[in-house]
């Protein structure tokens, strides 16, 4: 048992820090009113490609770093602390892995490099309205016709699919068998005549999700992933991918010292909010359970260097993870007093919002973030997951 | 022992709800709270012609000569409808001002407007540096002839854009964080000095960051001694607010309920999972007790100074927690769609959140409580 550092890690550390402190001002946009076009989103992402840093998770032959575990949590925690944007999921830590994993060699060969670069912008086409929590009840169908999939149906919760170029889909190919066992994986292209996409607004104001409809799509056969009807696997598998990374520990120390540093200059009765018990407590009881859930995260990360993949009790990552994440824009909330009124979307990109600069989006970024107990398998779904695949209940 | 509420109280209460049924939707609410001027004067001067100004207010002043008990009721609807339109600010803080503090003259003036729906009033009290603490000001009033100039400014004025008065806390007397020397003027909205920018909130409302300069103004109540005043009516207030909350939960339980019936995983309604009908029983009870102390703070805002203080902030505690829970929970089971800004529910609970905000949240309150032994 040991978690020091040793000089050639702490050598990586340096090497991480200065690559962060040369290249984070290039982008020159910080706060969330800025991150609003498709750019502001690919900015960090072209320069991480660039360095070859984009995605340290992935095999070496197909573009990753060749970092250990942990390198990957340096590089993670430094990332953090300088603030660098987080990249998007969808194609780097979702569809990306379940290609190199499940796909033929022309589909690693066709998409894995344009993940990397940053050329297709990839979103997810999983929920449904009526396929939620209960996603193995979707009901998407895609019809073969020779070398295409006709597809019809609706997706709704896709992240960004406004400035999507691909979508990867679970879509029902089998109605007549147990749910999970009728169920593909599918690739399509954004452009495809028959898909519409329509915003949905959520309760901070941003365009953040959307509905997309497929009408009489046609996919080619070769965009498949996998074989025919045993896309739940390859489903599952993108999932427990996407929960490992969900628990966010140092974005949330960062979010910790942030929090800080706005409990110093809020004032009450003359002194600073940090000094008061109230609030100091607060803090702490948050800082406390993320302790906790790093050394969490860090067994977690240590079992898989061992070889073993992340296995049902990635689901405490998740719910743990969010629940932190979701107390910290609480408390920002509470910190900020009465400047979490002002509408900071009203407000044009170079106008000043009145209040600090740390309250802006205060009140936003709590509402936002109610979302994490719901996506990704809400929390009640993982605590689901929990008791039946690891107490055995 | 009877909680019941008088003939007059349940006409008022039926007479509301049908207008609001009527022609104050869910619709209506996003329309008006998001277009030019931001709230809907038609809408005020129906709620005047029903009496609802009147209500709580002196017979003497053209009032009914009810009380916190018809605002309850009133604002009970109004946190079930979102009402956007100053009311509180208007009849509880502006009436209650001119009512407890006011000469007979001021009263005149002043209350026999506020009755006919004739005024706007909106409270700046809030300055970036005293968070919750009213008598933390920077901003300062100086005797000038026969009245006061105000000069500082006033942060997060709610109602501000609509208003032709304001209620304005400066300090006549000692230091910025003393006690005594603290007074309450009412100031002409369009008097010299006053410069305003104003916006939306979070949640529907809109208000005004305001500073004076050398601003007119005209003292109510007694100079250097309006703290007790302004904690006697931001108790009333905080009585109002917590109907509004009490109208805004139950609306959130019965809609939580009701989809949890409708919606369909795994083959059956969602509501028969027992994680979430505990949930859901909870929020219940939550809401329950916010209720119960809601009468409990409307029925002691008469009593003693300490009784009032310690009911009022019993109840910001209750409320507060309760709106967290409840909103935050009606959002959880709603799924993505509670993430919306197309379903009434994350509306609520945007207007829940600042509501515990609003006069102090639960950490100042609880403080306020314990201290007041």
């Amino acid at each position: 048992m040991d978690v020091t550092f040793t000089p050639e890690e702490e050598a990586f550390r340096k090497e991480v820090q200065s690559f962060l402190a040369e290249n984070l001002p290039k982008l020159g946009k910080t706060s969330r009113r800025e991150f609003e076009t498709k750019e502001d989103f690919l900015g960090w992402h072209r320069i991480l490609a660039k360095k070859g840093w984009v995605a340290p998770h992935w095999p070496t032959q197909y573009g990753g770093t060749g970092w250990n575990v942990t390198q990957r949590y340096i590089y993670n925690e430094e990332s953090a602390r300088a603030e660098a944007p987080a990249l998007l999921p969808f194609g780097l830590s979702m569809v990306g892995p379940v290609i190199f994993t499940y796909g033929n060699e022309e589909q690693k060969k066709k998409f894995l490099p344009r993940i990397l670069s940053g050329e297709d912008w990839w979103c997810q086409g999983y929920s449904e309205p009526g396929a939620g929590s209960d996603l193995a009840s979707l009901k998407t169908r895609a019809v073969r016709e020779g070398d295409h999939y006709i597809v019809n149906g609706q997706k709704t919760w896709t992240t960004l699919a406004q400035y999507a170029d691909w979508i990867f889909c679970l879509v029902r190919t089998n109605p007549d068998v147990k749910q999970q066992e009728g169920i593909t994986f599918l690739l399509s292209d954004m452009k495809t005549p028959g898909i519409t996409v329509k915003p949905i607004i959520v309760l901070d104001g941003a365009h953040e999700v959307n509905e997309v409809f497929f009408d009489n799509v046609k996919v080619p056969v070769e965009n498949r992933v996998g074989e025919e009807n045993k896309g739940w696997t390859y489903a599952k598998f993108l999932l427990v991918n996407e929960r490992s990374g969900i628990a966010g520990v140092a974005r949330s120390k960062k979010a910790i010292e942030r929090l800080k540093e706005i409990a110093r200059a809020e004032t009450t009765d003359g002194k600073p909010l940090i000094a008061t018990d109230e609030f100091s407590r607060k803090i702490a009881e948050t800082e406390v359970e993320l302790s906790a859930l790093e050394y969490t995260e860090l067994r977690t990360l240590a079992q898989e260097s061992k070889g073993q993949m992340a296995g049902p009790e990635s689901s405490i990552l998740k719910i743990k993870g969010t629940e932190i994440q979701q107390r910290l824009t609480e408390l920002v909330v509470e910190a900020v007093g009465y400047y979490a009124y002002p509408y900071d979307r009203f407000f044009g990109e170079n106008e000043y919002v009145p209040g600090p600069d740390y309250a802006e989006a205060a009140a936003g970024n709590y509402f936002n973030m109610r979302k994490a107990s719901i996506y990704g398998g809400s929390n009640e779904i993982q605590r689901g997951i929990i008791a039946k695949a690891v107490l055995g209940l | 022992m009877d909680f019941s509420f008088t003939e007059e109280q349940t006409l008022l209460r039926n007479s509301v709800q049908k207008y609001l049924a009527d022609n104050y939707t869910f619709e209506h609410f996003k329309k008006i709270s998001r277009t030019e001027p931001g709230w809907s004067q038609k809408d005020w001067k129906q709620f005047a012609e029903l009496g609802l100004m009147a209500a709580p207010l002196p017979e003497a002043y053209g009032g009914l000569g009810g009380g916190p008990v018809d605002v309850m009721v009133v604002m009970e609807e109004f946190g079930k409808a979102l009402v956007v339109e100053p009311y509180v600010s208007t009849v509880v803080v502006g009436g209650g001002f001119f009512n407890h503090g006011g000469s007979d003259a001021q009263k005149e003036e002043w209350l026999n407007k506020i009755a006919a729906g004739e005024t706007v009033i909106a409270f700046a009290f809030a300055e970036p540096q005293g968070r919750f603490n009213f008598a933390d000001l920077k901003t300062t009033a100086k005797k000038d002839g026969s009245g006061y100039t105000i000069s500082g400014s006033k942060a997060v004025v709610l109602g501000a854009p609509w208003a032709d008065a304001l209620i304005v806390t400066a300090r006549t007397a000692g230091g910025q964080r003393d006690a005594k020397g603290v007074s309450v003027f009412v100031v002409d909205k369009k008097a010299k000095g006053i410069t305003t920018r104003d916006y939306p909130t979070v949640d529907g409302l809109h208000a005004s960051e305001i500073a004076f300069e050398n601003t007119p103004a005209t003292l109510i109540g007694t100079a250097d001694d309006g703290l007790k005043l302004i904690e006697q009516v931001t108790d009333e207030a905080i009585a109002a607010h917590a109907s509004e909350a009490v109208g805004a939960m139950r609306v959130l339980v019965n809609a939580t309920v009701e989809y949890s019936k409708t919606r369909k995983q795994f083959g059956v309604p969602i509501g028969k999972f027992q994680v979430l009908q505990h949930r859901m029983v909870d929020m219940f009870m939550n809401t329950e007790q916010s209720a119960s102390i809601t009468y409990m703070v409307t029925l002691k805002l008469g009593e003693g100074e300490v009784e009032r203080k310690k009911a009022a902030s019993a109840a910001k505690v209750q409320i507060g927690k309760a709106g967290r829970f409840v909103g935050q929970q009606a959002v959880q089971i709603h799924g993505g769609m509670g993430m919306t800004d197309e379903l009434n529910v994350g509306h609520y609970f945007k207007r829940l959140t600042m509501l515990d905000t609003l006069y102090g949240n639960v950490d100042h309150h609880l403080k306020r409580y314990a201290e007041l032994g």
